[in-house]
């Protein structure tokens, strides 16, 4: 492994790990066993195993294509959209199977919210954007959505820029304060899951800079999973790191011990930047 | 030597030039057409001179006043020919006589000639003489007094024409729908024994058939002043004619109108045509009802296919699987914008008229029988027919920009556990609706102008009343507005007009007027609809949605 690159990515580590409060949530609170995926007659994901811990960021790193972004759309079951999608093996959720046939996929989605890599605010006001969720589920009281509303804005720091101009259009809002305005639609029905794809990949690095102590802010409640291309990413906002490579989970520890001492050789090279 | 030569010109630049031509060529013709149209119209409004020309012809010397309606050459090589608009048809027998230019030896511009607008018989033309009034008085026309009189007596007439309109279609027209309702009554309780219903129905009909009388007496007794004074003017072959003072509708001297004059005299005449109603088998008057007909006839079409449309589209789009089954249905539904308008005409004769509204009526206006209600032509139906011919355009619009909206906003909603009908509902839809109205408006623009089939379903060539005004009829479904009924459309009445009026050359310029008008309503309704399409995507588009 270069020097140059090691010091970079030691640098972005939790300075030690006595700074972090004692770790005490479920060691699998999503647990992902023997997870085959198939897009029509093609394989896209092998024999995945692994366990996810509550209340920590979990990171899935890998090549363009490797299937992360395909595991982490299977958790929400977002994948149930595309024709032909078809799986083998069981994702639990807090000890239930997602696949449960008498679960409506919808309430699962309430529990698993997501954020995309493209900001998509909905062509309404920012007002309307965070609630929308509560709306959907029914709640029309006043009083409960401005409440929520002000509370999910708090939480993704974007109340001080936004709460003059809640009832503006969310298009109105720059890059990245539309991706914290989509962070804050979806914690606003408080789900359990937050699964992230590439939130910050089309944000400049200041934006990215306040998502990223947002992500740290966020798992103090929630459950975080994130897919990201950069390096530097994982290792500043993530608790364990999960590396794959052609649909196969290649790797899986701890982040400290993932880029400081990889244990596959693939890991390695992907890390240092010689593929991918 | 480089191995690509240039002649100086990138490739296909000639292209642009053809596809310009394309263009130039379709907007030329479109201004050709609204320069025809709009020149040809516009003389319905415009006050002509009135010339006296002198025609020497075979020893013969004769005399015409009139118009000059057009001046056109004979045959190829030969001489030109004018028409000219003499007016009286009543005294003529025609109101138009092509003369021959060569054998014109005079013209002239008269002085004083009077162009009286009438009731009956189109215009007469005249030096005014006289005025003989009821109390046996005359006024000749040197008289100071004798213009002005004239003018008070018109405008008298007219006061008392809007009090017997009011009385004859309003007071009598009540009185005879009482009636009607209580003949129901009396069938009614014939049919179901209810003889006291029967003996009080009839007893109400007897009471009403006094009123009745009473109000067609004053009709009659103000009828008859309306002809008390007449006012008799000299022709162009020194013959005097009088014309009683209750067929005039307007009368102007328009040899001695200034610009200014003229200019306030067509915008009156522009403002009439707009809002009176037709007479004389539609050839002289206003096209009001019309105008009314084909508005409210549009509107209804499009509150019918907009959702049929749309659902339909929904779920062709986000329901159905796509295979060839519903790629079969995409291309039936656009065939069916290619059936032949005539062919829904006569298919909405047969389905809605016969069949949906013959049920109505036997289940609901059953006393009726056998005078249809709903069982025969109406506004409903004829916008029923219309609905379903440009149903498909509604479908591959509303399809189309359903399919516009991102996949992102889709996945964002979907993603916070909204169901697929909440996503649909709340954020596909508002984004699509731009390119729905897109759809709305083509569809309104070919309902406008169709014709063939409303024929068959609901268009009468004049309708005794509006499809939409004050009173409140049993059959309304929506109270005002009387679905049940036939209604007059700008396009039949074009058709009417000139195909099926007694004397064409008088109605071609109505044509173009009312074809102009047609093309103004239609250009509102889009306007209107562009203008709510402007204003949602600035709604929804203020940013890289």
């Amino acid at each position: 492994m270069s020097t140059a690159t090691t010091a970079s990515l030691a640098a972005a580590l939790p300075q030690s790990a006595a700074d972090q409060p004692p770790y005490t949530g479920n060691q699998a609170y999503i647990k992902i066993s023997t997870f085959d995926f198939f897009y029509g007659a093609h394989q896209a994901l092998f024999d995945i195993n692994m366990d996810i811990p509550e209340r920590q960021v979990t990171a899935f790193i890998g090549p363009s294509g490797c299937g992360k972004s395909t595991l982490l759309r299977n958790i929400n079951r977002m994948n149930d959209l595309i024709d032909g999608a078809n799986h083998r093996g069981d994702i639990l959720v807090g000890g239930k199977t997602i696949f449960d046939r008498n679960l409506e996929v919808t309430s699962l989605r309430k529990r698993i919210g997501m954020v995309f890599q493209k900001s998509n605010p909905f062509p309404k006001s920012i007002y309307e954007n965070v609630v929308y969720g509560l709306r959907t589920s029914g709640i029309s009281d006043r009083r409960i959505l401005d409440a929520a509303c002000e509370e999910a804005l708090r939480g993704s720091a974007l109340w001080d820029e936004a709460k003059d101009r809640l009832q503006q259009s969310a298009l109105g809002l720059s890059g990245g304060q539309q991706q914290r305005l989509c962070i804050a639609r979806a914690v606003a029905i408080k789900p359990e899951v937050l699964l992230m794809d590439e939130p910050c990949s089309a944000l400049d690095p200041i934006a990215t800079g306040r998502v990223e102590e947002l992500i740290l802010e966020l798992k103090k409640q929630f459950t975080v999973v994130i897919v990201t291309h950069n390096m530097q990413q994982a290792a500043r906002v993530s608790d364990r790191t999960a590396f794959f490579y052609l649909g196969k989970l290649i790797e899986y520890s701890k982040t400290l011990s993932i880029f400081t001492n990889p244990s596959v050789k693939q890991t390695e090279d992907y890390i240092t930047g010689r593929f991918g | 030597m480089p191995h690509i030569k240039s002649n100086g010109r990138p490739a296909g630049e000639p292209l642009v030039w053809l596809t310009s031509m394309g263009l130039a060529v379709g907007l030329a013709m479109v201004f050709l057409l609204l320069y025809v149209i709009v020149t040809n119209g516009a003389s319905v409004f415009w006050p002509k001179r009135i010339y006296a020309w002198t025609i020497s012809d075979k020893g013969q010397t004769e005399v015409l006043w009139g118009e000059l309606a057009k001046s056109q050459k004979k045959r190829v090589g030969e001489g030109d020919e004018i028409q000219i608009y003499t007016g009286n048809r009543d005294a003529f027998s025609a109101s138009f006589r092509y003369v021959d230019r060569a054998v014109i030896t005079t013209e002239e511009l008269p002085k004083g000639v009077i162009a009286i607008e009438r009731l009956e018989y189109g215009n007469a033309i005249g030096l005014p003489v006289r005025l003989a009034l009821a109390d046996g008085t005359t006024i000749p026309a040197g008289d100071d007094a004798f213009r002005g009189r004239l003018r008070s007596l018109v405008s008298e007439i007219a006061n008392r024409r809007d009090v017997i309109s009011v009385l004859e279609k309003e007071r009598i027209g009540e009185n005879s729908r009482d009636i009607y309702r209580q003949d129901l009554s009396v069938r009614r309780g014939k049919r179901t024994g209810d003889l006291a219903m029967v003996a009080d129905a009839e007893a109400e009909i007897a009471r009403l058939k006094l009123s009745y009388d009473e109000l067609s007496a004053t009709a009659t007794a103000l009828r008859k002043l309306q002809s008390a004074d007449t006012l008799i003017i000299g022709l162009c072959n020194h013959k005097e004619r009088s014309i009683v003072i209750g067929q005039i509708v307007d009368f102007h001297f328009p040899n001695e109108l200034g610009l200014a004059a003229r200019i306030g005299t067509t915008i009156e005449n522009v403002w009439k045509f707009l809002s009176e109603n037709p007479r004389e088998a539609n050839t002289e008057g206003g096209i009001f009802p019309a105008i009314v007909g084909t508005f409210v006839m549009t509107i209804l079409m499009s509150v019918v296919v907009t959702p049929f449309g749309v659902l339909a589209a929904i779920y062709l789009r986000e329901y159905a699987r796509q295979g060839p089954f519903v790629r079969a249905v995409r291309i039936a539904v656009n065939n069916l914008a290619g059936v032949p308008s005539i062919v829904f005409g006569v298919f909405g004769l047969g389905f809605f008229v016969y069949g949906v509204g013959g049920a109505i009526d036997s289940m609901f206006f059953f006393d009726r029988l056998p005078t249809p209600t709903y069982g025969t032509g109406g506004i409903i139906w004829a916008a029923a027919t219309l609905a379903l011919m440009t149903v498909p355009v509604v479908i591959v619009a509303t399809e189309e920009s359903i399919s516009a909206v991102g996949r992102g906003a889709r996945e964002g909603s979907l993603a916070l556990g909204a169901s697929k009908w909440q996503t649909i509902q709340r954020i596909v839809l508002p984004a699509a609706v731009p390119g729905i109205l897109t759809g709305l408006i083509l569809a309104m623009a070919r309902g406008a102008g169709e014709v063939a089939p409303l024929m068959l379903v609901g268009v009468v060539k004049l309708a005794p009343s509006l499809p939409i005004d004050g009173t409140w009829n049993d059959t309304d479904l929506i109270p005002f507005l009387h679905l049940d009924q036939k209604f007059m459309h700008l396009g039949f009445h074009i058709y009417d007009l000139g195909f099926q009026s007694p004397d064409s050359d008088a109605a071609i310029p109505m044509v173009y007027a009312t074809t102009f008008f047609l093309i103004c309503l239609v250009l509102v309704l889009n306007l209107t609809a562009i203008l709510m399409r402007e204003r949602l995507r600035k709604k929804f588009a203020t940013g890289a949605f």
